[in-house]
C-alpha cells in the first residue's frame, strides 16, 4: 500500500474512532443527568415531521456550518505557520460592524453593493489583524497575548459603536440597538433552489443563506493559495521549520504579516452570512463566540479546507439539535460536551496515527537499508 | 504534517480559549433543565389534536434558573398547565443566542399555539415567526406588539417602583436613598422615574442617588454583580440608607454591599428575600418590587383560550396585581396602611406615575 493512501486511511480511521469514543463518553454524561442516550441520538437525527420542517432544519444546519467554516479557515491560515491568531473573535466583530454600517450608507446595484460590503469586511478584519502582526515583527510581542487583549478592545469597541456613532433608528419601545438596516440591494439572495433540487420545499424564514456559495469559493481559493502557490509553500515551510525557511530565502517578517492579515481578512467575512442573509444589520443580538469556535473547527479539520468543511458540518449538525434535544427532555448541554470531547479525541487520534505512520516508515526504511534496527526518519 | 509541538501548543491554546469562553458565560449555562413532569412531545408534531392547548415558551440566553424574571415566566406556564390543562414546553437557546428564531420555528412546527418569547431580545425573532405562521398567536414579554398576531406583555414597572419609593422614604430616617439601574434604557428608566416619584411624594426634600451600571445597548449591566456592589457601596458610604436595584443578576452585588454596610436594600422582579440563597443577604432585603411575569404569562394563555387575538399590548399594572410589593420578612408591615393608600390612589387614578425621570 502506498504510504500516502495508508496515511489517509489511518487519518479517517482515527477520526471515526474518536467520534465513536466521543459518543460513548457523551452517553455516560447523558445517563448521569438522568436522560436516555437513545432519546438523545434520536433527537440529533430528528429533522422534523413534515418536509417543510426537514428542509428548514437542513438550512439551519448548513447556515451554521457556513459561518463555522469561514471561522475555521481564518484560524487555520495562521495555524499553518504556527501563528496562533486567537484574535479572530475580535477581528470578525469589528469587521462585521464596519461592513454593516458602510453598507447601510449607500445604495448601489446588488452585485456592487454586496462586493463593496465584502471588501470592507475583509479590509477591516485584515487591518485589525495587522496590529498584532506589526507588534510581533517589530517588537517580538507574542501574538497569542496581543490578539487576546485586542479581542477585548474589539468587543467593547463594537458594543460602543453599535449604540453610539453607528446606531440606527429604533422603533418605539424597542430596547435592542443595531446599525441602520441595509438597503435591499445588500440582501444576499438565498439559495433555496439547492434544496429544491433535492425535492425539498423551500425552508422557513430566511432560507439557505446564499453566502454558502461565497464560502465554497473561498474554501477552494484558500486551498489553491495554500497548496498550489509559492506563498502557500512559504507559509508551510515557515510553520514546519522557521530557521530552515529563513535559510532558504523566506523572509519571516513578511510571512508573519501576510499570513496574519490574510487570516484577519478571512475572519472579517465570518459575520457576513448572518448580516447579509438574515439580520440585515449588526445588532445587540449578533452571534458572538464564532472566533473561538473557529479554533476548535480548525483543529478538528487539521487546518485543511476540506477537513474544516467536514468539521463545520459536524458542528452545524450537532448545534442544530438544540431544540429537538429539549423536546426529548435531554439537556442541550450534551452538544457542548460532544463537541469538546470530539475535538480533544481527534487531537489525540492525530497524534497516535502520526506515530503509527512514522513507525511504519521507519521500519520500511530499515528494511530497505537491510538493517535490523529502525532508522530515524523525519515525519 | 505539522510538528508535535504545534499540536500540543494548539491544544493548550484551545483549552485556554474554551476556559475563557466558559468564564465569560459564567453561570449562565444550565439553560436546559427540563422538568420530569413534562410529557415528551417530540412526536406529536403535525396537526394538534382538536381543542388541546399546547403552550410553548422560549427563554433568552441563560434565562431559566435566574430565580427572578425568567423563572417567574415559567411559574406562569406551570400554572397554565395545572389550571388550564395545557400541555407545555419550554426551550432555551444556545449560549451564543444564535438560534432564538429556530426555537420559535420548532415550537410552531411541533404544533404549539400560543408561543411566548421571554425578554425583549425576542422582539425581532417573534416578528419574523409571526409573519411565517399567521395562524399562531405569539406573545413577547417586555417588548411591544409588532404584528397582528403578537401580543406585547408589558408591565407598569413605574407603579410598583412608586410604592417601593414610598416604602423607602418612610423607612429612611435621613431621607437619603439610592437607585441602581442595570442598563440605562427606557425600560429601566421607568423603574427610576416611579421610584423617585414615590420617594418625593413622602419627603419632597429627599436625596436620591442614581447610578446606571452600563449605558444603553450594553446589556452586561444585568449580569455584573461586581459593578452593582461598587455602585451600592458608594451610595451607602455617602449616607444612603436604602438602595433599590433594577439590575437583574447585578442586584446580588447591591445586597452584598448592603449587608457589609448593615443597611437595607429593595429587590426587584420577584420576591428576592425568598429567592436569594444566602441567608445573610435575605435579611437586608426590606421588600421587593414584584413584576408578576407569571401573571402576565398565565393571563395571556387564559385569554388565548378564550379566543383573544394579538396585535395589541397588554399592560399589567397595580389594578390587576401585575406589579406590587412583597411583604416577606414583615419589615414593611408597620407602614402597610400608607402603602395601601398610595396603591389605592394610583388605582383610582388620583396619582399618575411618570414613566420618564
Amino acid at each position: 500500500m502506498p504510504a500516502g493512501l495508508f496515511r489517509a486511511l489511518l487519518t479517517v480511521a482515527g477520526a471515526v474512532a474518536a467520534i465513536v469514543l466521543a459518543i460513548g463518553i457523551s452517553s455516560v454524561a447523558i445517563v448521569a443527568v438522568g436522560a436516555s442516550p437513545a432519546d438523545a441520538f434520536a433527537a440529533f437525527l430528528n429533522f422534523g415531521a413534515t418536509e417543510k420542517a426537514v428542509s428548514t432544519s437542513i438550512a439551519d444546519m448548513l447556515n451554521r456550518a457556513v459561518t463555522l467554516f469561514i471561522a475555521g479557515l481564518a484560524v487555520a491560515i495562521g495555524f499553518r505557520m504556527n501563528l496562533f491568531n486567537i484574535g479572530v473573535e475580535g477581528q470578525y466583530r469589528i469587521a462585521a460592524i464596519c461592513a454593516a454600517f458602510v453598507g447601510s450608507t449607500f445604495v448601489a446595484p446588488a452585485p456592487i453593493q454586496i462586493t463593496v460590503i465584502i471588501i470592507v469586511a475583509a479590509a477591516a478584519g485584515g487591518l485589525y489583524a495587522l496590529i498584532p502582526a506589526v507588534m510581533k515583527v517589530t517588537r517580538g510581542v507574542n501574538e497569542v497575548i496581543s490578539t487576546i487583549m485586542l479581542n477585548y478592545i474589539a468587543i467593547n469597541l463594537a458594543a460602543f459603536l453599535v449604540r453610539g456613532p453607528f446606531a440606527g433608528e429604533r422603533a418605539e419601545g424597542q430596547l435592542t440597538t443595531s446599525t441602520p438596516v441595509l438597503p435591499e440591494s445588500a440582501w444576499f439572495p438565498n439559495v433555496n433552489a439547492l434544496l429544491e433540487m433535492f425535492g425539498l420545499p423551500a425552508p422557513r424564514g430566511d432560507g439557505l443563506w446564499g453566502f454558502l456559495i461565497v464560502a465554497i469559493l473561498l474554501g477552494v481559493g484558500i486551498w489553491l493559495v495554500l497548496e498550489r502557490t509559492r506563498f502557500g509553500f512559504e507559509v508551510k515551510a515557515s510553520g514546519l521549520n522557521a530557521p530552515a525557511a529563513l535559510a532558504s530565502g523566506v523572509d519571516p517578517k513578511r510571512m508573519v504579516i501576510s499570513a496574519m492579515v490574510l487570516s484577519g481578512a478571512v475572519a472579517g467575512l465570518i459575520g457576513l452570512p448572518e448580516i447579509l442573509g438574515d439580520e440585515h444589520a449588526f445588532g445587540s443580538n449578533f452571534t458572538p463566540g464564532l472566533g473561538f469556535l473557529g479554533i476548535a473547527v480548525a483543529l478538528l479539520g487539521r487546518n485543511k479546507p476540506a477537513g474544516i468543511a467536514v468539521a463545520a458540518l459536524l458542528f452545524g449538525f450537532l448545534d442544530r439539535a438544540q431544540g429537538p434535544l429539549q423536546f426529548a427532555d435531554v439537556p442541550p448541554s450534551v452538544i457542548t460536551i460532544m463537541q469538546g470531547t470530539i475535538v480533544l479525541l481527534v487531537v489525540i487520534a492525530n497524534e497516535i496515527t502520526s506515530r503509527i505512520a512514522l513507525r511504519r516508515e521507519e521500519r520500511r526504511a530499515a528494511q530497505a537499508l537491510g538493517r535490523n534496527t529502525p532508522v530515524e526518519v523525519a515525519a | 504534517m505539522l510538528s508535535k509541538r504545534f499540536g500540543r501548543l494548539a491544544t493548550g491554546t484551545l483549552a485556554g480559549a474554551m476556559l475563557m469562553a466558559a468564564a465569560a458565560c459564567g453561570g449562565s449555562g444550565s439553560g436546559g433543565e427540563t422538568t420530569a413532569s413534562t410529557a415528551p412531545s417530540a412526536d406529536s408534531s403535525s396537526a394538534p389534536a382538536g381543542g388541546a392547548l399546547k403552550v410553548g415558551l422560549a427563554f433568552d440566553i441563560g434565562g431559566r434558573g435566574d430565580k427572578s424574571f425568567n423563572d417567574a415566566a415559567y411559574a406562569g406556564l406551570e400554572k397554565a398547565k395545572a389550571e388550564l390543562g395545557a400541555e407545555i414546553k419550554e426551550l432555551s437557546p444556545a449560549s451564543d443566542g444564535s438560534n432564538r428564531g429556530e426555537l420559535l420555528t420548532q415550537l410552531a412546527d411541533a404544533g404549539y399555539n400560543p408561543i411566548i418569547g421571554v425578554g425583549f431580545a425576542y422582539g425581532e425573532d417573534i416578528k419574523k415567526a409571526a409573519e411565517e405562521y399567521p395562524e399562531i398567536q405569539f406573545a413577547v414579554v417586555d417588548s411591544a406588539s409588532n404584528a397582528t398576531n403578537v401580543t406585547g406583555l408589558l408591565f407598569a414597572e413605574e407603579q410598583g417602583s412608586y410604592l417601593a419609593g414610598v416604602a423607602a422614604a418612610l423607612k429612611a430616617e435621613s431621607g437619603h436613598v439610592g437607585f441602581v439601574g442595570g442598563v440605562e434604557n427606557d425600560l429601566i428608566k421607568k423603574f427610576q422615574a416611579g421610584f423617585e416619584a414615590g420617594v418625593k411624594s413622602v419627603k419632597s426634600d429627599a436625596k436620591i442617588d442614581v447610578t446606571y451600571l452600563t449605558p444603553d445597548g450594553d446589556f452586561t449591566g444585568f449580569r455584573a454583580p461586581d459593578k452593582g456592589k461598587v455602585a451600592a457601596e458608594k451610595m451607602y458610604q455617602d449616607g444612603a440608607e436604602i438602595v433599590y436595584h433594577a439590575s437583574g443578576d447585578s442586584g446580588l452585588g447591591v445586597f452584598q454591599a448592603a449587608a457589609a454596610a448593615k443597611k437595607k436594600a429593595i429587590g426587584v422582579d420577584s420576591d428576592q428575600r425568598q429567592t436569594v440563597k444566602e441567608t445573610n443577604l435575605q435579611e437586608v432585603i426590606m421588600t421587593s418590587m414584584l413584576k408578576r411575569v407569571d401573571v402576565g404569562v398565565f393571563e395571556f394563555v387564559k385569554a388565548f383560550q378564550g379566543g383573544a387575538k394579538g396585535g395589541t399590548d397588554v399592560i399589567y399594572d397595580l389594578k390587576v396585581d401585575g406589579v406590587g410589593l412583597s411583604t416577606t420578612g414583615g419589615e414593611i408591615d408597620d407602614i402597610a396602611d400608607k402603602i395601601e393608600a398610595a396603591q389605592k390612589d394610583i388605582v383610582d387614578g388620583k396619582i399618575t406615575v411618570p414613566t420618564k425621570p
